[in-house]
C-alpha cells in the first residue's frame, strides 16, 4: 500500500528525491516541467510515465540523453494514454503470476500529453483508457497550442489568440471556437477524480496529484501550463502569468469527485478582469484595438458564466 | 494458475481456433486487441478460454487496433509476454505503431488473418494487408493451412524472445480460407506447448525499477542510422534462430520446417512461387502437370522476413520458367514477391524466365484450371526459352486479358 508524502512546505517539495533531472531542452521559463516535478517530488511510489509526443518528450529524451530515472516510455503523438494501460495490465498480470522483482513496492502509472495529444489527436486513445477503468491518472499540460511544432491552434486554443494556424490579421481577430471543456467530458466518464490544477497553486496542486496517484482508478488533470514562447511573454514571468490566469478565473481550480461532486479549490480574493490576463500576453495583443474590443468581452462573459456555474455546481453538490 | 485442457491428439480446429489455442498455451501476460473480419475469432476465442479460467493473464479490449498495439508496446516494455492478432483496415490502422514496436525491439507476436484493403471494402483474402507490413522490421512467418497456424504461432514466441534477437514477429494466414476452414490439427498437450516456448525472460523491463529505463527516446541524424542499421542487422541475424527454434519443433513433433518449403522441386523445370493457401493448391496442379508430363514444382517462401535470398536463390537454380503469383493489388509496380524472386535470381548465374500473375484479389478464387493455365504458359516459356507473353499478366480476371511489360 502507498503512503500519502507528507509535504511541509514548497522549499521540501522543490528539492525533493528528483527523478527529473534538471538536464533538459525545454524552454527557459516553460512551466511543463515545474509541473512535472511537482507530480514526481510529491511522491516517493515506483512510477512509469508515458508521454505523449510534444514539448516534454523531445525536450527530455533525445538519444543518447535522458532526463528521466525512473520507467518512461514514448510511443506516439497519440498514444500515450495506451502504453500506460498497457504498461498497468502487465503489471496487474504479472503481480498475480508472481513474476514482479518487487511486488510489494507500491508503483504509480501516470501518463503526460500536451493540450494537443490529449484534447485532438490523442482524445479517442485517452478516453478508451478511461472507459476501461485503468489505474492510471492522466497529466494534460495545457499550453493551448501545438508548441512544439510552432504554436499552431488546438481544441483547447482559446477564443480570440493569434497562433501560427488562426493568425489574426487584417480581417481576422485569432482564434473562432471557443475550447472544448476537457474537464466536463472527461468526469462524464465518471472517472473517480477529475481536475482542472495551477502549478501557481502548488498546494492544492499537489493535493490533487496525490489524490489522483492513490485513487484507484482512471484520473484525469488538466493543468495551466503557461508557454513563454507561444503566449508571448518574459521568460521570468511564468507564474505571475499563471496567477493572472487563476486570479482572473481565465484558469478556474476545481475538481470533480466520481463525475458528480464538484469542488472548486481556489477562490481569488479579488477576482481580476481578464484584460489584466490578455494584456499581459503577445498572443492577445490585437485584442485591444477597437474593432476587436467585442472579442474581450466575450471572454469576460464567458468567464463569469463558467464561474457562476462551477460555483452553482458546488453549491448543489452535483 | 489457469486451467489446462486436454486436447485430442489430433483436433478439427479452423485457423482462427489453431492461433487461439497455441496463444493460450503460451500463457501470454497480456493481449490487447480489437476485434476485425476474419481475425475476430481468434479474440474471441481467447476472451471464452479466459470467461472458462483457461488464461491468468489480462485481456484488454481496446477501442481501435492502433490502440491494441499501443497497448502491446506499453505491456512488452513492462516486461511480459504480449500478443493481439487482427487482419486488413485494422492492420492498416496499426502500421504506425508496427514500426515503433520494431524499433524499441518488443517481442511481440501478432497473428495476421490476411484479408484484402479497402476501398473497395472487402472482408475476403489476400495479400494487401501482409504487403503493407513487410517492411515494418518484424519476422513474418507465413502459415499455409490451420497446422502450420498453429505451430508457427507456437514458434513465433519462441523466435522472438531469443535474447539474441527481441523483435516482433507476424504470423499469417488466409483469411476464410484457412482462417475459417476446419481442418485437423495435431496440438501439443498445454504442458508440452508451454514447455516448448519456455518462460518468459523480461529484457529490460519498466517494472524493475532497480535501474531507470528509457524507452521510444529521439534521435536524429546523428544516431537514427546507426539504430535502424542494428536493428536491420538483428532481423538478418535471426535466420540462424528461427532455423535452431524450427529444428526443435521438429524433433518434438516430427513436423519439419524451412524457411523456403520445395515441393517436387527435384527435376522441376517450371515452379510456381506463392504464399497461403495457394501453395496447397500449386502442390496439388503441380501433381497434376506432372502426369501430363510437365516437371512441374512449388517453391513458398515460409518466412517472408528476414527475405530468404539465398534459399530461393538455391531452390529456384534449375528452373527454366518461374511463376511470381502476387496477392495483392500491385499499385503501378510489378507485385513485391516478383521483385523479391527476380532480385535473388539476378544475383545468381541462373536466367530463368520470370513471371508475375496478380491473382486473387479480394478472395478471388484461385482455381485447378487458373493454375493449369499458369503451368501451361510457364511450359512454353521455358520452351521458348524467353517470354511468351507479358510480364506481368492477370490470372480469374473477368473482361478483356490484362497484361502489361513486354
Amino acid at each position: 500500500m502507498s503512503t500519502i508524502k507528507k509535504i511541509k512546505n514548497l522549499k521540501e517539495l522543490s528539492t525533493a528525491n528528483d527523478r527529473f533531472e534538471g538536464a533538459h531542452l525545454l524552454c527557459p521559463g516553460c512551466a511543463h516541467s515545474i509541473i512535472v516535478r511537482e507530480l514526481m517530488n510529491c511522491t516517493d511510489d515506483n512510477l512509469v510515465i508515458a508521454s505523449n509526443t510534444g514539448c516534454l518528450e523531445v525536450s527530455t529524451a533525445v538519444y543518447p540523453y535522458t532526463s528521466w530515472d525512473t520507467s518512461w516510455i514514448h510511443i506516439g503523438f497519440e498514444n500515450a494514454a495506451t502504453a500506460i494501460a498497457g504498461a498497468e495490465a502487465m503489471y496487474k498480470a504479472r503481480k498475480r503470476k508472481g513474476t514482479l522483482k518487487d511486488p510489494d513496492a507500491p508503483t504509480k502509472f501516470v501518463a503526460f500529453g500536451g493540450d494537443g495529444s490529449t484534447y485532438d489527436i490523442g482524445f479517442q486513445w485517452l478516453s478508451g483508457a478511461v472507459e476501461r477503468g485503468h489505474d492510471f491518472t492522466y497529466i494534460c499540460l495545457d499550453n493551448e497550442n501545438y508548441a512544439n511544432t510552432g504554436g499552431q491552434r488546438s481544441s483547447a486554443t482559446p477564443i480570440g489568440a493569434s497562433t501560427s494556424t488562426s493568425p489574426a490579421g487584417r480581417v481576422s481577430y485569432g482564434e473562432k471556437q471557443k475550447k472544448k471543456d476537457m474537464i466536463a467530458i472527461m468526469a462524464a466518464h465518471g472517472a473517480p477524480y477529475v481536475a482542472q490544477l495551477a502549478p501557481n497553486k502548488w498546494k492544492s496542486m499537489v493535493k490533487g496529484f496525490q489524490t489522483a496517484l492513490a485513487t484507484e482508478g482512471p484520473c484525469f488533470i488538466n493543468t495551466v501550463s503557461a508557454c513563454t514562447t507561444e503566449w508571448k511573454f518574459n521568460p521570468k514571468d511564468t507564474i505571475h502569468i499563471t496567477d493572472l490566469a487563476t486570479d482572473s478565473l481565465m484558469f478556474p481550480v476545481y475538481e470533480i469527485i466520481n463525475g458528480t461532486q464538484l469542488n472548486i479549490l481556489y477562490r481569488p480574493k479579488n477576482v481580476i478582469p481578464v484584460e489584466e490576463y490578455l494584456g499581459a500576453q503577445g498572443r492577445y495583443k490585437h485584442l485591444f484595438k477597437p474593432e476587436n474590443k467585442h472579442i474581450i468581452e466575450q471572454i469576460q462573459k464567458d468567464i463569469d458564466e463558467k464561474w457562476e456555474y462551477l460555483q452553482r455546481r458546488e453549491e448543489a453538490k452535483v | 494458475m489457469a486451467e489446462k485442457i486436454d486436447l485430442q491428439e489430433v483436433e478439427v480446429w479452423d485457423g482462427n481456433m489453431a492461433f487461439s489455442h497455441a496463444m493460450r498455451q503460451a500463457q501470454i501476460d497480456v493481449v490487447a486487441a480489437y476485434p476485425i473480419t476474419p481475425s475476430t475469432p481468434t479474440v474471441q476465442n481467447y476472451a471464452k478460454f479466459l470467461a472458462d479460467g483457461y488464461i491468468d493473464g489480462e485481456f484488454v479490449m481496446v477501442e481501435s487496433e492502433h490502440a491494441a498495439m499501443s497497448g502491446c508496446v506499453g505491456a512488452a516494455a513492462a516486461g511480459g509476454r504480449v500478443a493481439t492478432a487482427t487482419s486488413s483496415q485494422g492492420f492498416a490502422l496499426m502500421v504506425e505503431v508496427l514500426y515503433q514496436a520494431s524499433g524499441m525491439r518488443l517481442p511481440i507476436v501478432l497473428g495476421v488473418v490476411n484479408r484484402a484493403l479497402a476501398a473497395p471494402l472487402n472482408v475476403n483474402g489476400d495479400h494487401s494487408d501482409m504487403y503493407l507490413g513487410r517492411d515494418a522490421g518484424w519476422i513474418n512467418l507465413c502459415a499455409f493451412n490451420p497446422q502450420e497456424a498453429y505451430d508457427l504461432m507456437l514458434m513465433a514466441f519462441k523466435i522472438g524472445e531469443n535474447k539474441s534477437v527481441r523483435l516482433p514477429v507476424m504470423v499469417h494466414q488466409d483469411g476464410f480460407i484457412c482462417s475459417h476452414t476446419a481442418q485437423n490439427v495435431k496440438p501439443l498437450s498445454d504442458d508440452d506447448a508451454y514447455a516448448f516456448i519456455g518462460k518468459f525472460e523480461p529484457v529490460d523491463e519498466m517494472l524493475d525499477f532497480s535501474k531507470a529505463i528509457t524507452y521510444g527516446a529521439q534521435t536524429e541524424e546523428d544516431w537514427h542510422f546507426e539504430h535502424k542499421a542494428k536493428q536491420h542487422k538483428a532481423l538478418m541475424d535471426s535466420r540462424a534462430v528461427i532455423e535452431e527454434v524450427f529444428a526443435e519443433f521438429e524433433k518434438k513433433t516430427g513436423r519439419k520446417y524451412k524457411r523456403v518449403e520445395s515441393h517436387l522441386m527435384d527435376d522441376a523445370e517450371v515452379a510456381i512461387v506463392a504464399l497461403g493457401t495457394t501453395v496447397d493448391s500449386a502442390i496439388l496442379s503441380a501433381e497434376k502437370m506432372r502426369e501430363k508430363g510437365i516437371k512441374a514444382g512449388v517453391v513458398a517462401p515460409r518466412v517472408l522476413r528476414p527475405f530468404p535470398f539465398d534459399e530461393i536463390r538455391e531452390a529456384l537454380k534449375n528452373v527454366k520458367a518461374i511463376a511470381c503469383m502476387d496477392r495483392s493489388a500491385p499499385g503501378g509496380a510489378m507485385g513485391a514477391l516478383y521483385n523479391e524472386v527476380s532480385a535473388a535470381m539476378y544475383a545468381s548465374d541462373a536466367r530463368p524466365v520470370i513471371v508475375n500473375y496478380i491473382y486473387g484479389l479480394g478472395g478471388r478464387d484461385l482455381t485447378q484450371d487458373h493454375l493449369e493455365g499458369i503451368y501451361t504458359e510457364l511450359k512454353a516459356d521455358a520452351d521458348a526459352g524467353k517470354l511468351t507473353g507479358n510480364i506481368q499478366r492477370f490470372s480469374g480476371l473477368r473482361g478483356p486479358k490484362l497484361e502489361f511489360f513486354k
